[in-house]
């Protein structure tokens, strides 16, 4: 069973407390925006083997969402932070190259 | 024959004797035995019959391997099925009984012999009893699953109680042999908080049936003074009976604490306790497990695993037999015949399918003048239900006998197989060892937990290190591992002497004899429980099954209660033999949780009866229980359905409810319906968002209706939203969509646009929502006193605050019934005073509680749509006539830029129009597909479904609403409703308003 500090109460919260919330990152596309945007917004997602950027909600806890880069393979976590970080803040980035040289943030 | 032998039995307390019975024979034993020793120690050497072919069996191991002695415990509602004997500490007053056998287990009717065995070779059932087509399910299904089968399934509710613990550790050693207390002890030395947990009921492991010296004493006498230190030191906590069950992602551990024992004696309320442990460091110590030989006969009762027969003997004090013959591959079944032949009894022969061996073993073997046989295998055992003799054969070559030796008992070494399970739970890698002939973790490749560290450590047997010195340089190694870890105190480690003794190396053969005939391969059991033998794996990989995934599902090698512990690695060889490959390259299965079987019981814990789902309850539950309501579960809550008068049917007491509501006067608890407020300078822009109809343009002190899609256009939840105050909104939602509308919003305020200020708060559960309904409610409210209700001060979806019959209250003029209706607030603690109070004024008005059946009911006559009824998840507001409330002023809601999609505006969408069933008083099936032009085959014609239908006591006569294809051109036409392949009902299509379509009741 997974567990991770939720950057919001500080409290190391086992998958249990939790409730996943998917990819992160994902641009809202509104009106305006084209088909294919639209499109995209609604059902394309990533599933990497390797590191992954993704919601999570505190369900049992604090009530508040937060972000978490996990790898999905060997589910090592290398840092969470807040829901409102629209891209992933440059520590988390650094904690993944510092393990991982050869990773690339596509 | 097996008796028990004085001079051993390590184990045993000989002055308590217990009783117990088998099969309802009354049998005796003594305090440390096993069922399975005691069994043995009385010559029951016949235990069970095989799941397949009913053959005889008997005790192959002595632990949690065991594949056959499978028993049903106990009676009534302590019957418990499938126990593996070995692993039952015997308690005085045991009722065993054996499992699988039709009649006796002496005389089973159903034991297949070998002529019929072969019309049941693996995948029998996909190649065999096709024809005739009736004969599957009429003959031969009942027969086999009559033949096939473990234990009966309990017919009463398990009377023993079960629970949970929650616990954190810092280092959790699993398993109790030489490595693992040595491994405690080391870790416990430097000052770090050590579990050891043991599955049996004992520690020491297979080093307790061993005789090799550590500092000059016996290794059993060694291991005892160790478990004497680990009870005295407070930093280690030492549990028996505890098997852990599974390793999960970031130092997660399932174990199972079996309590049985303590449960008879009357100190324990629990029998199994499940434990979830979150531990920082694993230390596995899981030992190795002995794996059988294959050979002809191998499954007859009476043929054992050497370590099994030296842990019956050395611990327990029983023999396997007078004559025992010793097979073996490898140096660990020479221990056994020497304690044999030291305890008195005969060895007649050791086959050993090497070409030579040497070490100490060896010597002291041959200095006993037991007869070795090198290079030779076994034939073919003889006897049905015990051994009688075995035929000695060349290793090499189909089998032909060359002497026949007589025997009561047949021991066997195949190998040992590092226990691994728990490393592979949790992605640790495996890697063959050739030399080794096991599986082996892979520490370079070590399951991790979030900082991606290794959380598992491997010592002893289960890491590779098999031998007592190699043992002891192995925990040194890793204990100083995690002691760097850990970042403890440098402690020196202990010194220990060890016995020095050279042992000969083993080799990987493990059937015997090598071109065995086919008739002799069709003896040879390789998975004792599942009845597999070598010839169902040499058709398997005949016909194709070459991957170990396919050859396990076809075969079911593997597959039994026992997951393969002993058959796994032998199937694996075969199959690596077959394909000519080596066996990392054909790989293994993956194990998975559970290590061995555990209890539903100890799943469930105390999540039984009324605390396996609680009911969540309103504050007026107990009234509607004391007034005959017929309950419906309405997400965790019970609403209800109706109330019942006496000698009523529901359809009386619904069309009753209804009538009465429509003519005088209903009253309804309705507080299950979400509330929701929210509240901010932000609130009314952020509903908008929320919600597809214009929010923000809502007036204080009026109400809504107002409805919520999901970012693909689907409605999702409706309810009337209310402005409280200039910036605070209630929201109302869906009984069942509370929660998820809660969430819902709290979810695009914290990601999306959390830079609105608003505050969203959930307060369901604090009002008591009651609904007054009938033409008569204005006169109740009056009566009830303290607020104008009159036409002109509460117009249609006004709110009003104050106070009514002197409880504070929110007053909404809303109508899910069609009638004159209001909907009052108060709050929870004042509920049920309200209630009784609108009952008690009401009744000179004709007062009468409805429930969810009767609003039902009434919101179809009017057209009303339900979330789940009308909506399927696939449904736009416009589908359902709602257009109306989806707003084409505001720039952006949820929802608004899935509706622009083309299919969203295509005219041929479903639309939602009313049913009319032609001279029928018949109800329209709920869901039914609705078609045109008569039944087709193609299911061409079918236009839509039905989504509510009721019986209407006010029209007399049932209605219907149904989603159909371009339903808006429909209206008038006669449509048709298969109800079977002989019925169809026809109706007419209308607008989905059946009464009252002006509204005049309601606005009254």
């Amino acid at each position: 069973m997974l567990r991770f500090k939720c950057p919001v109460c500080n409290t190391v919260a086992d998958e249990t407390e939790l409730s996943p919330g998917g990819e992160a990152h994902i641009e809202r596309m509104g009106p305006g925006s084209s088909d294919d945007a639209f499109y995209k917004y609604l059902f394309e997602r990533k599933n990497p083997l390797g590191i992954h950027f993704e919601r999570w909600f505190h369900a049992y806890g604090c009530g508040k969402w937060f972000h978490a880069a996990r790898c999905t393979k060997t589910m090592e976590i290398f840092g969470t932070y807040k829901a409102q970080e629209i891209k992933p803040p440059k520590h988390i980035i650094d904690a993944i190259t510092k393990k991982r040289p050869n990773w690339k943030n596509e | 024959m097996s008796t028990r032998i004085s001079k051993a039995g390590r184990l045993l307390d000989r002055n308590k004797r217990l009783s117990f019975t088998f099969n309802g024979r009354n049998l005796f034993g003594f305090q440390g035995d096993t069922l399975a020793s005691a069994l043995l120690a009385n010559d029951q050497v016949l235990v069970g019959r095989s799941f397949k072919y009913h053959r005889p069996r008997g005790f192959v191991s002595s632990g949690v391997d065991e594949p056959n002695a499978l028993m049903s415990l106990g009676h009534g509602g302590n019957f418990e099925p499938n126990r593996s004997a070995t692993t039952v500490e015997l308690v005085d007053g045991i009722e065993a009984v054996s499992q699988n056998h039709l009649g006796s287990l002496d005389w089973d009717l159903g034991f297949i012999n070998n002529f019929f065995a072969k019309i049941f070779p693996a995948g029998f059932y996909y190649k065999t009893f096709m024809k005739p087509r009736f004969a599957w399910k009429h003959l031969f299904e009942p027969i086999i699953r009559n033949a096939a089968g473990l234990g009966r399934a309990p017919s009463l509710p398990d009377e023993a109680a079960y629970d949970y613990f929650y616990a954190h550790v810092d280092i959790l050693v699993i398993g109790a042999g030489m490595a693992g207390l040595l491994a405690t002890y080391e870790l416990a030395k430097s000052g770090l908080k050590v579990t050891l947990v043991e599955q049996k009921h004992y520690l020491g492991g297979y080093a307790l049936s061993d005789d090799f010296e550590v500092d000059g004493v016996a290794v059993p006498k060694w291991l005892e003074n160790i478990e004497k230190k680990l009870i005295d030191s407070d930093n280690v906590q030492i549990k028996k009976n505890f098997t852990a069950i599974g390793v999960h992602d970031h130092g997660y551990l399932i174990g199972c604490e079996n309590l049985e024992v303590a449960e008879k004696m009357g100190r324990s309320s629990i029998r199994h306790r499940l434990w979830r442990l979150r531990t920082k460091q694993i230390v596995l110590a899981t030992g190795a497990i002995e794996r059988p030989l294959i050979f002809a006969g191998n499954d007859i009762p009476g043929v054992m695993l050497s370590s099994a027969a030296l842990d019956f003997y050395k611990l327990y004090g029983v023999s396997p037999g007078d004559r025992t013959v010793v097979v073996t591959n490898n140096d660990s079944a020479y221990l056994t015949a020497i304690n044999l032949y030291n305890a008195g009894l005969s060895v007649p022969v050791v086959i050993d399918v090497r070409e030579e061996s040497s070490g100490d073993l060896f010597e002291s073997l041959r200095s006993m003048g037991i007869r070795i046989e090198y290079g030779k295998g076994i034939a073919s055992v003889l006897g049905k239900k015990r051994v009688k003799a075995v035929e000695l054969c060349s290793l090499t070559g189909e089998g032909s006998v060359q002497e026949t030796i007589e025997c009561d008992s047949v021991i066997m070494s195949g190998g040992w197989s590092s226990a691994v399970h728990l490393w592979s739970h949790c992605g640790g890698r495996l890697i063959w060892n050739d030399q080794l002939d096991t599986f082996l973790p892979d520490a370079s490749k070590s399951p991790i937990d979030e900082n991606g560290e290794d959380f598992i450590a491997v010592v002893g047997a289960a890491s590779g290190s098999f031998w007592p010195s190699e043992v002891v340089q192995n925990v040194k190694q890793i204990v100083q591992k995690i002691q760097k870890k850990f970042k403890t105190s440098k402690v020196k480690s202990s010194s220990i002497s060890i016995q020095e003794i050279k042992y000969g190396d083993s080799n990987s053969k493990y059937f015997t004899p090598e071109g065995a005939s086919e008739k002799l391969k069709s003896k040879c059991f390789v998975d004792f429980q599942n009845d597999v033998k070598l010839s169902d794996l040499r058709l398997a990989t005949q016909e194709g099954y070459e991957s170990v995934e396919h050859l396990k599902r076809y075969t079911t090698l593997g597959m039994a209660t026992d997951q393969g512990k002993l058959s796994n690695i032998n199937g694996l060889k075969y199959l690596a033999d077959f394909l000519g490959r080596e066996i990392n390259e054909v790989g293994t299965t993956t194990f998975r949780p559970p290590y061995t079987p555990i209890s539903l019981g100890s799943i469930a814990g105390e999540a039984r009866k009324g605390l396996f789902k609680p009911v969540r309850k309103t504050t007026l539950h107990l009234w509607h229980e004391a007034n005959g309501a017929s309950w419906e579960p309405v997400g965790d809550w019970r609403r209800p359905y109706a109330y019942l008068k006496k000698n009523e049917t529901i359809e009386q007491a619904v069309s009753r409810e209804v009538t009465n509501t429509r003519n005088a006067l209903g009253i309804l608890d309705a507080s299950t319906l979400g509330k929701i407020i929210v509240s901010g300078p932000d609130a009314a822009n952020f509903l908008d968002l929320m919600y597809t109809n214009m929010i923000s343009t809502l007036q204080v002190g009026r109400c809504r209706y107002g409805l919520m899609c999901n970012e693909n256009g689907f409605l999702f939840d409706d309810g009337v939203v209310v402005r409280l105050a200039e910036e605070t909104f209630l929201c109302h939602t869906t009984t069942g969509g509370a929660d998820r509308v809660y969430s819902w919003m709290e979810e695009w305020h914290q990601t999306e646009w959390w830079n609105k200020r608003v505050f969203i708060q959930n307060v369901t559960e604090q009002f008591t929502q009651i609904t007054i309904a009938g033409p008569k409610s204005r006169l109740l409210l009056e009566e009830l006193g303290g607020l104008d209700v009159s036409r002109v001060s509460l117009k249609p979806l006004d709110y009003l605050e104050g106070e009514l019959a002197k409880i504070k209250a929110r007053v909404f003029r809303i109508s899910f019934s069609g009638e004159l209706s209001f909907e009052i607030a108060v709050p929870s603690q004042f509920g049920l005073e309200f209630w009784e109070k609108c009952l008690e004024t009401g009744s000179q008005f004709g007062i009468s509680p409805y429930g969810t059946e009767a609003l039902h009911v009434m919101r179809a006559e009017k057209g009303f749509i339900m979330i789940g009824d009308e909506t399927d998840g696939t449904v736009i507001p416009q589908d359902l006539n709602l257009g109306w409330a989806v707003s084409k002023k505001k720039k952006d809601f949820i929802g608004k830029r899935a509706q622009e999609r083309i299919f969203m505006n295509d005219p041929n969408r479903k639309t939602l129009v009313g049913l009319s069933l032609q001279n029928s008083s018949e109800k329209i099936p709920d869901g039914a597909s609705v078609i045109i032009g008569g039944v087709d085959q193609a299911n061409d014609n079918v236009i839509g479904h039905v989504t509510s239908t009721y019986f209407s006591p006010t029209l007399d006569k049932p209605i219907a609403m149904a989603l159909l294809k371009d339903g808006k051109n429909l209206l008038g036409r006669s449509i048709e409703i298969p109800v079977d392949s002989e019925k169809i009902l026809k109706a007419i299509v209308s607008e989905p308003k059946f009464y009252d379509a002006e509204g005049n009741r309601q606005n009254d």
